[in-house]
Protein backbone atom coordinates (compact mmCIF):
# COMPACT_ATOMS: atom_id res chain seq x y z
CA UNK A 1 0.00 0.00 0.00
CA UNK A 2 1.25 3.48 -0.84
CA UNK A 3 2.61 5.21 2.25
CA UNK A 4 0.30 8.20 1.82
CA UNK A 5 -2.59 6.07 3.09
CA UNK A 6 -1.06 5.06 6.45
CA UNK A 7 0.66 8.45 6.65
CA UNK A 8 -2.79 10.08 6.49
CA UNK A 9 -4.00 7.86 9.35
CA UNK A 10 -0.91 8.84 11.34
CA UNK A 11 -1.40 12.58 10.72
CA UNK A 12 -5.09 12.26 11.60
CA UNK A 13 -4.36 10.57 14.94
CA UNK A 14 -1.49 12.90 15.87
CA UNK A 15 -3.36 16.10 14.93
CA UNK A 16 -6.63 14.98 16.53
CA UNK A 17 -5.49 12.98 19.58
CA UNK A 18 -1.81 13.82 20.07
CA UNK A 19 1.54 12.15 19.52
CA UNK A 20 1.29 10.11 22.75
CA UNK A 21 -1.86 8.38 21.53
CA UNK A 22 -0.12 7.60 18.26
CA UNK A 23 2.84 6.17 20.15
CA UNK A 24 0.56 3.85 22.15
CA UNK A 25 -1.25 2.71 19.00
CA UNK A 26 2.01 2.01 17.21
CA UNK A 27 3.40 -0.03 20.12
CA UNK A 28 0.13 -1.95 20.48
CA UNK A 29 0.15 -2.82 16.78
CA UNK A 30 3.82 -3.74 16.51
CA UNK A 31 6.53 -3.21 19.13
CA UNK A 32 9.10 -2.56 16.39
CA UNK A 33 6.91 0.04 14.75
CA UNK A 34 8.42 3.48 14.23
CA UNK A 35 6.47 5.84 12.01
CA UNK A 36 4.94 5.84 8.55
CA UNK A 37 6.59 7.80 5.77
CA UNK A 38 4.38 9.25 3.03
CA UNK A 39 6.65 8.23 0.18
CA UNK A 40 7.26 4.59 1.14
CA UNK A 41 5.29 1.41 0.58
CA UNK A 42 3.81 -0.70 3.40
CA UNK A 43 2.26 -4.07 3.78
CA UNK A 44 -1.55 -3.92 3.91
CA UNK A 45 -1.54 -6.06 7.06
CA UNK A 46 0.63 -3.54 8.92
CA UNK A 47 -1.79 -0.74 8.09
CA UNK A 48 -4.81 -2.85 9.09
CA UNK A 49 -3.08 -3.71 12.38
CA UNK A 50 -2.51 -0.04 13.19
CA UNK A 51 -6.10 0.79 12.27
CA UNK A 52 -7.41 -1.96 14.57
CA UNK A 53 -5.17 -0.70 17.39
CA UNK A 54 -6.48 2.84 16.85
CA UNK A 55 -10.10 1.62 17.12
CA UNK A 56 -9.23 -0.07 20.43
CA UNK A 57 -7.37 3.00 21.71
CA UNK A 58 -10.29 5.35 21.02
CA UNK A 59 -13.01 2.77 21.58
CA UNK A 60 -14.47 3.63 18.19
CA UNK A 61 -16.00 1.58 15.44
CA UNK A 62 -13.79 1.17 12.41
CA UNK A 63 -16.39 2.78 10.17
CA UNK A 64 -16.64 5.87 12.40
CA UNK A 65 -12.88 6.23 12.61
CA UNK A 66 -12.46 6.00 8.83
CA UNK A 67 -15.20 8.52 8.24
CA UNK A 68 -13.58 10.91 10.73
CA UNK A 69 -10.33 10.41 8.86
CA UNK A 70 -12.02 11.47 5.61
CA UNK A 71 -13.45 14.59 7.24
CA UNK A 72 -10.08 15.42 8.77
CA UNK A 73 -8.39 15.21 5.35
CA UNK A 74 -10.57 18.07 4.10
CA UNK A 75 -11.36 20.21 7.10
CA UNK A 76 -8.10 20.21 9.06
CA UNK A 77 -6.01 23.30 8.22
CA UNK A 78 -2.87 21.14 8.11
CA UNK A 79 -4.37 19.22 5.18
CA UNK A 80 -5.31 22.27 3.11
CA UNK A 81 -3.61 20.86 0.03
CA UNK A 82 -6.03 17.87 -0.17
CA UNK A 83 -8.99 20.17 -0.03
CA UNK A 84 -7.48 22.48 -2.64
CA UNK A 85 -6.67 19.67 -5.04
CA UNK A 86 -10.21 18.32 -4.78
CA UNK A 87 -11.74 21.75 -5.35
CA UNK A 88 -10.09 21.82 -8.76
CA UNK A 89 -12.51 19.07 -9.81
CA UNK A 90 -15.69 21.06 -9.86
CA UNK A 91 -17.29 24.44 -9.50
CA UNK A 92 -20.33 23.24 -7.54
CA UNK A 93 -20.86 20.30 -5.23
CA UNK A 94 -22.97 18.46 -7.84
CA UNK A 95 -20.20 19.11 -10.37
CA UNK A 96 -17.67 17.80 -7.89
CA UNK A 97 -19.69 14.63 -7.29
CA UNK A 98 -19.89 13.89 -11.01
CA UNK A 99 -16.16 14.47 -11.37
CA UNK A 100 -15.41 11.77 -8.79
CA UNK A 101 -15.28 9.32 -11.69
CA UNK A 102 -12.02 11.05 -12.65
CA UNK A 103 -10.64 11.06 -9.11
CA UNK A 104 -8.61 7.89 -9.43
CA UNK A 105 -7.00 9.13 -12.67
CA UNK A 106 -6.49 12.58 -11.25
CA UNK A 107 -4.64 11.16 -8.23
CA UNK A 108 -2.60 8.82 -10.45
CA UNK A 109 -1.58 11.81 -12.57
CA UNK A 110 -0.02 13.39 -9.50
CA UNK A 111 1.28 10.18 -7.86
CA UNK A 112 1.41 7.30 -10.36
CA UNK A 113 2.08 4.72 -7.62
CA UNK A 114 -1.07 5.60 -5.67
CA UNK A 115 -3.91 3.60 -7.21
CA UNK A 116 -7.23 4.51 -5.65
CA UNK A 117 -10.33 2.44 -6.46
CA UNK A 118 -12.46 3.69 -9.33
CA UNK A 119 -15.74 5.35 -8.37
CA UNK A 120 -18.75 5.18 -10.67
CA UNK A 121 -21.28 7.97 -10.22
CA UNK A 122 -24.93 7.68 -11.18
CA UNK A 123 -27.18 10.69 -10.91
CA UNK A 124 -30.58 9.26 -10.02
CA UNK A 125 -32.41 12.58 -9.98
CA UNK A 126 -31.48 16.23 -9.73
CA UNK A 127 -30.61 15.74 -6.07
CA UNK A 128 -29.80 12.02 -5.66
CA UNK A 129 -26.49 10.43 -6.47
CA UNK A 130 -25.32 6.83 -6.20
CA UNK A 131 -21.60 6.24 -5.96
CA UNK A 132 -20.26 2.74 -6.51
CA UNK A 133 -16.74 2.19 -5.22
CA UNK A 134 -14.92 -0.63 -6.99
CA UNK A 135 -13.31 -3.27 -4.76
CA UNK A 136 -9.61 -3.19 -3.92
CA UNK A 137 -9.05 -1.00 -0.89
CA UNK A 138 -10.91 -1.81 2.30
CA UNK A 139 -12.33 1.23 4.02
CA UNK A 140 -11.95 3.55 1.04
CA UNK A 141 -15.73 4.05 0.70
CA UNK A 142 -15.98 5.07 4.35
CA UNK A 143 -13.12 7.53 4.09
CA UNK A 144 -14.68 8.87 0.90
CA UNK A 145 -17.94 9.47 2.73
CA UNK A 146 -16.14 11.56 5.34
CA UNK A 147 -14.43 13.44 2.52
CA UNK A 148 -17.74 14.08 0.78
CA UNK A 149 -19.42 15.36 3.93
CA UNK A 150 -16.56 17.80 4.51
CA UNK A 151 -16.50 18.83 0.85
CA UNK A 152 -20.26 19.48 0.99
CA UNK A 153 -19.55 21.90 3.86
CA UNK A 154 -16.80 23.44 1.78
CA UNK A 155 -19.18 24.07 -1.11
CA UNK A 156 -21.88 25.27 1.29
CA UNK A 157 -24.16 22.35 0.34
CA UNK A 158 -26.44 20.40 2.69
CA UNK A 159 -26.36 16.64 2.08
CA UNK A 160 -27.56 13.38 3.55
CA UNK A 161 -25.29 10.43 2.98
CA UNK A 162 -24.72 6.81 3.91
CA UNK A 163 -22.32 4.09 2.93
CA UNK A 164 -22.58 0.30 2.76
CA UNK A 165 -19.25 -1.48 2.58
CA UNK A 166 -18.73 -5.00 1.28
CA UNK A 167 -16.02 -7.37 2.52
CA UNK A 168 -13.70 -6.80 -0.47
CA UNK A 169 -13.70 -3.02 -0.10
CA UNK A 170 -16.46 -2.45 -2.65
CA UNK A 171 -18.92 0.10 -1.33
CA UNK A 172 -22.07 1.91 -2.28
CA UNK A 173 -22.61 5.50 -1.21
CA UNK A 174 -25.92 7.30 -1.47
CA UNK A 175 -26.02 11.07 -1.39
CA UNK A 176 -29.01 13.31 -1.29
CA UNK A 177 -28.32 16.93 -2.03
CA UNK A 178 -30.91 18.68 0.12
CA UNK A 179 -29.76 22.22 -0.59
CA UNK A 180 -26.82 23.10 -2.86
CA UNK A 181 -26.68 26.64 -1.45
CA UNK A 182 -27.32 25.99 2.20
CA UNK A 183 -24.37 28.09 3.40
CA UNK A 184 -21.76 30.40 1.95
CA UNK A 185 -19.09 28.27 0.26
CA UNK A 186 -15.49 28.61 1.32
CA UNK A 187 -13.40 30.62 -1.12
CA UNK A 188 -11.37 28.81 -3.70
CA UNK A 189 -8.79 30.69 -5.74
CA UNK A 190 -7.12 29.00 -8.68
CA UNK A 191 -3.74 30.10 -7.52
CA UNK A 192 -2.55 29.08 -4.07
CA UNK A 193 -1.61 32.19 -2.16
CA UNK A 194 -1.07 31.08 1.39
CA UNK B 1 -20.49 42.31 -39.66
CA UNK B 2 -23.74 43.97 -40.64
CA UNK B 3 -26.64 44.90 -38.51
CA UNK B 4 -24.72 44.68 -35.27
CA UNK B 5 -26.63 46.07 -32.30
CA UNK B 6 -25.54 46.97 -28.79
CA UNK B 7 -26.80 44.73 -26.03
CA UNK B 8 -25.39 45.28 -22.55
CA UNK B 9 -22.11 46.33 -24.03
CA UNK B 10 -22.01 43.38 -26.32
CA UNK B 11 -22.52 43.65 -30.05
CA UNK B 12 -24.53 40.89 -31.56
CA UNK B 13 -25.72 40.24 -35.08
CA UNK B 14 -29.27 39.28 -35.84
CA UNK B 15 -29.81 35.59 -36.32
CA UNK B 16 -32.38 32.86 -36.14
CA UNK B 17 -32.45 32.55 -32.35
CA UNK B 18 -33.90 35.27 -30.19
CA UNK B 19 -30.58 36.51 -28.87
CA UNK B 20 -29.16 36.92 -32.35
CA UNK B 21 -26.57 34.68 -33.89
CA UNK B 22 -22.97 35.82 -33.97
CA UNK B 23 -22.05 33.53 -36.79
CA UNK B 24 -24.55 33.98 -39.58
CA UNK B 25 -26.64 31.04 -40.63
CA UNK B 26 -26.16 31.64 -44.33
CA UNK B 27 -25.16 28.20 -45.37
CA UNK B 28 -22.99 27.50 -42.30
CA UNK B 29 -24.12 24.39 -40.48
CA UNK B 30 -24.30 25.93 -37.05
CA UNK B 31 -25.14 29.40 -35.93
CA UNK B 32 -23.84 30.38 -32.54
CA UNK B 33 -25.65 32.82 -30.28
CA UNK B 34 -23.62 35.49 -28.50
CA UNK B 35 -24.07 33.83 -25.14
CA UNK B 36 -23.15 30.44 -26.53
CA UNK B 37 -20.03 31.96 -28.07
CA UNK B 38 -19.10 33.50 -24.70
CA UNK B 39 -19.57 30.13 -23.08
CA UNK B 40 -17.49 28.05 -25.47
CA UNK B 41 -14.90 30.75 -26.24
CA UNK B 42 -14.72 33.03 -23.21
CA UNK B 43 -11.52 34.53 -24.62
CA UNK B 44 -12.64 35.24 -28.17
CA UNK B 45 -12.32 38.45 -30.10
CA UNK B 46 -14.58 39.07 -33.07
CA UNK B 47 -13.27 41.49 -35.63
CA UNK B 48 -15.43 43.20 -38.25
CA UNK B 49 -14.53 43.59 -41.92
CA UNK B 50 -13.24 47.07 -41.06
CA UNK B 51 -10.75 45.62 -38.58
CA UNK B 52 -12.57 46.93 -35.51
CA UNK B 53 -13.42 44.70 -32.56
CA UNK B 54 -17.14 43.96 -32.46
CA UNK B 55 -17.29 41.50 -29.58
CA UNK B 56 -15.08 40.15 -26.86
CA UNK B 57 -15.44 37.11 -24.59
CA UNK B 58 -16.04 37.75 -20.87
CA UNK B 59 -12.72 36.36 -19.67
CA UNK B 60 -10.73 38.39 -22.17
CA UNK B 61 -12.79 41.42 -21.17
CA UNK B 62 -11.83 40.76 -17.55
CA UNK B 63 -8.17 40.71 -18.51
CA UNK B 64 -8.53 43.94 -20.50
CA UNK B 65 -10.42 45.74 -17.77
CA UNK B 66 -10.78 48.72 -17.52
CA UNK B 67 -10.07 49.16 -21.21
CA UNK B 68 -13.10 48.60 -23.44
CA UNK B 69 -11.93 46.80 -26.58
CA UNK B 70 -15.14 47.32 -28.56
CA UNK B 71 -14.76 49.61 -31.55
CA UNK B 72 -10.96 49.56 -31.38
CA UNK B 73 -8.71 48.34 -34.17
CA UNK B 74 -7.69 44.74 -33.41
CA UNK B 75 -3.97 45.57 -33.46
CA UNK B 76 -4.58 48.07 -30.66
CA UNK B 77 -6.03 45.31 -28.53
CA UNK B 78 -3.79 42.34 -29.25
CA UNK B 79 -0.14 42.47 -30.15
CA UNK B 80 0.68 39.59 -32.52
CA UNK B 81 4.23 39.10 -31.44
CA UNK B 82 5.38 37.30 -34.54
CA UNK B 83 3.36 39.37 -37.04
CA UNK B 84 3.43 42.93 -35.76
CA UNK B 85 3.07 44.58 -39.15
CA UNK B 86 -0.32 43.06 -39.79
CA UNK B 87 -2.88 45.83 -39.46
CA UNK B 88 -5.62 44.87 -41.90
CA UNK B 89 -8.21 42.13 -41.49
CA UNK B 90 -7.30 40.80 -44.92
CA UNK B 91 -3.69 40.21 -43.85
CA UNK B 92 -4.83 38.78 -40.53
CA UNK B 93 -7.08 36.35 -42.42
CA UNK B 94 -3.96 34.98 -44.11
CA UNK B 95 -2.89 33.62 -40.73
CA UNK B 96 -6.04 31.47 -40.53
CA UNK B 97 -5.26 28.02 -39.25
CA UNK B 98 -1.84 28.94 -37.87
CA UNK B 99 -0.98 29.14 -34.21
CA UNK B 100 -0.89 32.75 -33.07
CA UNK B 101 1.37 34.03 -30.34
CA UNK B 102 0.07 37.24 -28.84
CA UNK B 103 -0.02 39.49 -25.83
CA UNK B 104 -2.62 42.03 -24.82
CA UNK B 105 -1.42 45.54 -25.68
CA UNK B 106 -2.62 46.66 -22.25
CA UNK B 107 -0.94 43.76 -20.40
CA UNK B 108 2.21 42.79 -22.26
CA UNK B 109 3.12 40.39 -19.46
CA UNK B 110 0.22 38.05 -20.20
CA UNK B 111 1.21 35.69 -22.99
CA UNK B 112 -1.57 34.23 -25.07
CA UNK B 113 -1.87 31.78 -27.86
CA UNK B 114 -4.72 31.37 -30.27
CA UNK B 115 -6.02 30.94 -33.74
CA UNK B 116 -7.93 33.06 -36.23
CA UNK B 117 -10.68 31.98 -38.62
CA UNK B 118 -12.63 33.98 -41.21
CA UNK B 119 -16.39 34.22 -40.64
CA UNK B 120 -18.81 33.37 -43.38
CA UNK B 121 -20.49 36.75 -43.30
CA UNK B 122 -17.22 38.67 -43.31
CA UNK B 123 -14.95 39.53 -40.43
CA UNK B 124 -12.77 37.27 -38.36
CA UNK B 125 -12.95 35.33 -35.14
CA UNK B 126 -9.85 35.12 -32.96
CA UNK B 127 -9.95 32.53 -30.18
CA UNK B 128 -7.36 32.97 -27.48
CA UNK B 129 -6.14 30.97 -24.48
CA UNK B 130 -3.58 31.65 -21.78
CA UNK B 131 -0.03 30.74 -22.73
CA UNK B 132 1.96 28.58 -20.35
CA UNK B 133 3.60 31.59 -18.68
CA UNK B 134 0.24 33.20 -18.00
CA UNK B 135 -1.08 29.93 -16.58
CA UNK B 136 1.71 29.99 -14.02
CA UNK B 137 0.78 33.56 -13.11
CA UNK B 138 -2.97 32.97 -13.06
CA UNK B 139 -3.16 34.08 -9.44
CA UNK B 140 -2.29 37.62 -10.46
CA UNK B 141 -5.02 37.64 -13.11
CA UNK B 142 -7.83 37.09 -10.58
CA UNK B 143 -9.44 34.39 -12.71
CA UNK B 144 -11.59 31.57 -11.39
CA UNK B 145 -12.60 28.14 -12.66
CA UNK B 146 -15.70 29.62 -14.30
CA UNK B 147 -13.57 31.95 -16.41
CA UNK B 148 -12.42 29.00 -18.49
CA UNK B 149 -14.55 26.95 -20.81
CA UNK B 150 -15.41 23.43 -19.71
CA UNK B 151 -12.99 22.00 -22.27
CA UNK B 152 -10.12 24.33 -21.36
CA UNK B 153 -7.52 22.41 -19.35
CA UNK B 154 -5.97 25.45 -17.72
CA UNK B 155 -7.37 24.53 -14.33
CA UNK B 156 -6.09 20.96 -14.76
CA UNK B 157 -2.62 22.36 -15.36
CA UNK B 158 -2.98 24.40 -12.19
CA UNK B 159 -4.10 21.26 -10.35
CA UNK B 160 -1.02 19.43 -11.58
CA UNK B 161 1.30 22.30 -10.67
CA UNK B 162 -0.06 22.26 -7.14
CA UNK B 163 -0.10 18.47 -6.84
CA UNK B 164 3.44 18.37 -8.11
CA UNK B 165 4.52 20.94 -5.57
CA UNK B 166 2.94 18.90 -2.76
CA UNK B 167 4.57 15.67 -3.92
CA UNK B 168 7.95 17.36 -4.22
CA UNK B 169 7.54 18.75 -0.71
CA UNK B 170 6.74 15.24 0.57
CA UNK B 171 9.92 13.89 -1.02
CA UNK B 172 11.92 16.72 0.46
CA UNK B 173 10.51 16.00 3.92
CA UNK B 174 11.47 12.36 3.54
CA UNK B 175 14.95 13.32 2.36
CA UNK B 176 15.46 15.67 5.28
CA UNK B 177 14.34 12.98 7.71
CA UNK B 178 16.62 10.37 6.16
CA UNK B 179 19.49 12.86 6.21
CA UNK B 180 18.75 13.55 9.88
CA UNK B 181 18.71 9.80 10.61
CA UNK B 182 21.97 9.35 8.74
CA UNK B 183 23.63 12.13 10.74
CA UNK B 184 22.30 10.75 14.00
CA UNK B 185 23.63 7.29 13.12
CA UNK B 186 26.94 8.83 12.17
CA UNK B 187 27.09 10.70 15.47
CA UNK B 188 26.20 7.53 17.40
CA UNK B 189 28.96 5.68 15.58
CA UNK B 190 31.61 8.10 16.84
CA UNK B 191 30.17 8.96 20.26
CA UNK B 192 30.66 7.30 23.61
CA UNK B 193 27.04 6.93 24.77
CA UNK B 194 27.83 7.18 28.49
CA UNK B 195 29.80 10.43 28.49
CA UNK B 196 28.91 11.98 25.13
CA UNK B 197 32.64 12.27 24.40
CA UNK B 198 34.02 10.90 21.14
CA UNK B 199 34.88 7.19 21.08
CA UNK B 200 37.95 5.20 20.05
CA UNK B 201 36.80 5.06 16.44
CA UNK B 202 36.42 8.83 16.26
CA UNK B 203 39.92 9.28 17.70
CA UNK B 204 41.37 6.87 15.16
CA UNK B 205 39.62 8.75 12.33
CA UNK B 206 40.86 12.08 13.66
CA UNK B 207 44.43 10.77 13.96
CA UNK B 208 44.31 9.53 10.38
CA UNK B 209 43.33 13.03 9.29
CA UNK B 210 46.24 14.70 11.09
CA UNK B 211 48.45 16.13 8.34
CA UNK B 212 52.18 16.76 8.16
CA UNK B 213 51.41 20.44 8.37
CA UNK B 214 49.40 19.92 11.59
CA UNK B 215 52.33 18.00 13.07
CA UNK B 216 54.87 20.65 12.15
CA UNK B 217 52.68 23.34 13.72
CA UNK B 218 52.39 21.19 16.88
CA UNK B 219 49.96 18.44 17.84
CA UNK B 220 49.69 17.06 21.38
CA UNK B 221 48.20 13.78 22.58
CA UNK B 222 47.30 13.32 26.23
CA UNK B 223 46.47 9.88 27.58
CA UNK B 224 44.51 10.10 30.81
CA UNK B 225 43.90 7.15 33.08
CA UNK B 226 41.89 7.43 36.30
CA UNK B 227 43.47 6.30 39.56
CA UNK B 228 41.36 4.45 42.14
CA UNK B 229 38.44 4.21 39.74
CA UNK B 230 38.09 0.46 40.21
CA UNK B 231 37.73 1.03 43.93
CA UNK B 232 34.77 3.37 43.35
CA UNK B 233 33.11 0.85 41.09
CA UNK B 234 33.69 -2.03 43.48
CA UNK B 235 32.62 -0.25 46.67
CA UNK B 236 29.84 2.05 45.48
CA UNK B 237 28.60 0.27 42.36
CA UNK B 238 28.52 1.04 38.68
CA UNK B 239 26.07 3.92 39.00
CA UNK B 240 28.65 5.75 41.12
CA UNK B 241 31.32 4.84 38.56
CA UNK B 242 29.16 6.28 35.80
CA UNK B 243 28.77 9.49 37.76
CA UNK B 244 32.54 9.77 38.02
CA UNK B 245 32.96 9.19 34.29
CA UNK B 246 30.39 11.90 33.59
CA UNK B 247 32.35 14.31 35.75
CA UNK B 248 35.59 13.42 33.96
CA UNK B 249 33.89 14.20 30.67
CA UNK B 250 32.81 17.63 31.95
CA UNK B 251 36.33 18.40 33.15
CA UNK B 252 37.90 17.35 29.85
CA UNK B 253 35.37 19.36 27.87
CA UNK B 254 36.09 22.41 29.97
CA UNK B 255 39.83 22.05 29.39
CA UNK B 256 39.63 21.69 25.61
CA UNK B 257 38.78 24.02 22.74
CA UNK B 258 36.27 23.30 19.98
CA UNK B 259 39.11 22.33 17.65
CA UNK B 260 40.42 19.74 20.14
CA UNK B 261 39.00 16.28 20.65
CA UNK B 262 38.23 14.58 23.96
CA UNK B 263 37.61 10.84 23.61
CA UNK B 264 36.83 7.98 25.98
CA UNK B 265 38.54 4.88 24.73
CA UNK B 266 36.71 2.60 27.16
CA UNK B 267 36.77 1.86 30.89
CA UNK B 268 38.57 4.75 32.60
CA UNK B 269 40.88 5.60 29.71
CA UNK B 270 40.59 8.98 28.01
CA UNK B 271 42.55 10.75 25.28
CA UNK B 272 42.83 14.39 24.35
CA UNK B 273 43.95 15.32 20.85
CA UNK B 274 45.05 18.95 20.69
CA UNK B 275 45.65 20.38 17.24
CA UNK B 276 47.61 23.62 17.22
CA UNK B 277 48.70 22.60 20.66
CA UNK B 278 49.88 25.25 23.10
CA UNK B 279 53.58 25.31 24.01
CA UNK B 280 54.97 22.73 26.43
CA UNK B 281 54.74 25.03 29.44
CA UNK B 282 51.06 25.53 28.82
CA UNK B 283 50.55 21.77 28.42
CA UNK B 284 52.01 21.26 31.86
CA UNK B 285 49.52 23.78 33.26
CA UNK B 286 46.64 22.00 31.52
CA UNK B 287 47.73 18.58 32.81
CA UNK B 288 48.00 19.90 36.35
CA UNK B 289 44.60 21.57 36.08
CA UNK B 290 42.96 18.37 34.85
CA UNK B 291 44.48 16.29 37.63
CA UNK B 292 43.54 18.87 40.26
CA UNK B 293 39.97 19.07 38.98
CA UNK B 294 39.60 15.29 39.03
CA UNK B 295 41.03 15.08 42.56
CA UNK B 296 38.38 17.44 43.88
CA UNK B 297 36.25 15.29 46.20
CA UNK B 298 32.70 14.47 45.22
CA UNK B 299 29.83 12.70 46.89
CA UNK B 300 27.60 9.86 45.83
CA UNK B 301 24.48 9.26 47.93
CA UNK B 302 26.14 10.89 50.89
CA UNK B 303 29.37 8.93 50.58
CA UNK B 304 32.60 10.63 49.54
CA UNK B 305 34.37 9.68 46.35
CA UNK B 306 38.01 10.49 45.75
CA UNK B 307 39.86 9.67 42.60
CA UNK B 308 42.90 10.99 40.81
CA UNK B 309 44.38 10.64 37.35
CA UNK B 310 47.69 9.95 35.65
CA UNK B 311 48.54 11.68 32.39
CA UNK B 312 50.96 10.80 29.61
CA UNK B 313 51.72 13.39 26.95
CA UNK B 314 53.32 13.20 23.50
CA UNK B 315 54.08 16.39 21.60
CA UNK B 316 54.84 16.40 17.85
CA UNK B 317 57.39 19.23 18.14
CA UNK B 318 59.67 16.96 20.15
CA UNK B 319 60.07 14.54 17.22
CA UNK B 320 62.35 15.04 14.22
CA UNK B 321 59.85 13.10 12.11
CA UNK B 322 56.54 12.94 14.02
CA UNK B 323 53.99 10.20 13.35
CA UNK B 324 50.55 10.12 15.03
CA UNK B 325 50.54 6.36 15.67
CA UNK B 326 53.92 6.44 17.27
CA UNK B 327 52.91 9.48 19.31
CA UNK B 328 49.88 7.58 20.62
CA UNK B 329 52.06 4.64 21.65
CA UNK B 330 54.55 7.04 23.28
CA UNK B 331 51.78 8.88 25.14
CA UNK B 332 50.84 5.43 26.53
CA UNK B 333 54.42 4.84 27.61
CA UNK B 334 54.49 8.25 29.27
CA UNK B 335 51.24 7.41 31.04
CA UNK B 336 52.74 4.24 32.51
CA UNK B 337 55.81 6.15 33.50
CA UNK B 338 53.56 8.60 35.37
CA UNK B 339 51.70 5.73 37.02
CA UNK B 340 54.92 4.07 38.08
CA UNK B 341 56.08 7.32 39.62
CA UNK B 342 53.04 7.35 41.88
CA UNK B 343 49.45 8.45 41.20
CA UNK B 344 48.21 11.90 40.26
CA UNK B 345 51.19 12.74 38.06
CA UNK B 346 51.88 13.52 34.46
CA UNK B 347 54.81 12.75 32.23
CA UNK B 348 55.82 14.23 28.87
CA UNK B 349 57.43 11.75 26.54
CA UNK B 350 60.85 12.88 25.31
CA UNK B 351 61.87 10.85 22.23
CA UNK B 352 65.53 11.64 22.81
CA UNK B 353 65.52 10.19 26.34
CA UNK B 354 62.45 7.95 26.77
CA UNK B 355 62.83 6.62 23.26
CA UNK B 356 65.71 4.48 24.45
CA UNK B 357 63.35 2.88 26.97
CA UNK B 358 65.87 3.13 29.77
CA UNK B 359 65.63 6.40 31.58
CA UNK B 360 62.57 8.40 32.50
CA UNK B 361 62.63 12.17 32.44
CA UNK B 362 59.93 12.50 35.01
CA UNK B 363 57.88 15.55 35.70
CA UNK B 364 55.45 15.75 38.50
CA UNK B 365 52.38 17.82 38.90
CA UNK B 366 52.37 20.88 41.11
Amino acid sequence: MHGLVPYSIQSFVIDSYGADAWGRIGRAADPRFGRFEAMQTYDDAVVEGVLAAACREFNKRRSDLLEDLGTYLISNPRQRITRRLLRFSGDSFADFLLSLEDLSDRVALAIPELRLPVVIVRQKSSSCFDLRVEPGMRGYGLVLMGVLRAMADDYGALVLSDCIEGPDGAATLRLELLDPRFARPRDFELSDRP
Amino acid sequence: MTGAAGNQGRIVAPGPDAGGAVLPADGTPAALGAEALDLVMPMHLRIGADGLVVSCGPTLRKLLHPTDPLGRAFHQVIDLRRSRRIRSPARLAELAGTRLAAVLCERPGVDLRGTVVPLAGGGLLVDLALGIGAVAAVGELDLTVTDFSATDQTSDILYLVEANRAVTAAWQRLNRRLEGDRRAAETRAVTDPLTGLKNRRALRDALSRVTGEDLSRSVALMQIDLDHFKRVNDSLGHAAGDRVLGRVARVLRAETRASDMAARLGGDEFTLLLRDSPPIEQLRVIARRIIAALERPMEYEGRPIRISASVGIALSLLYPDPDPDRMLADADKALYAAKRAGRGRFHIFDPGVDGEGTKHGREEDG
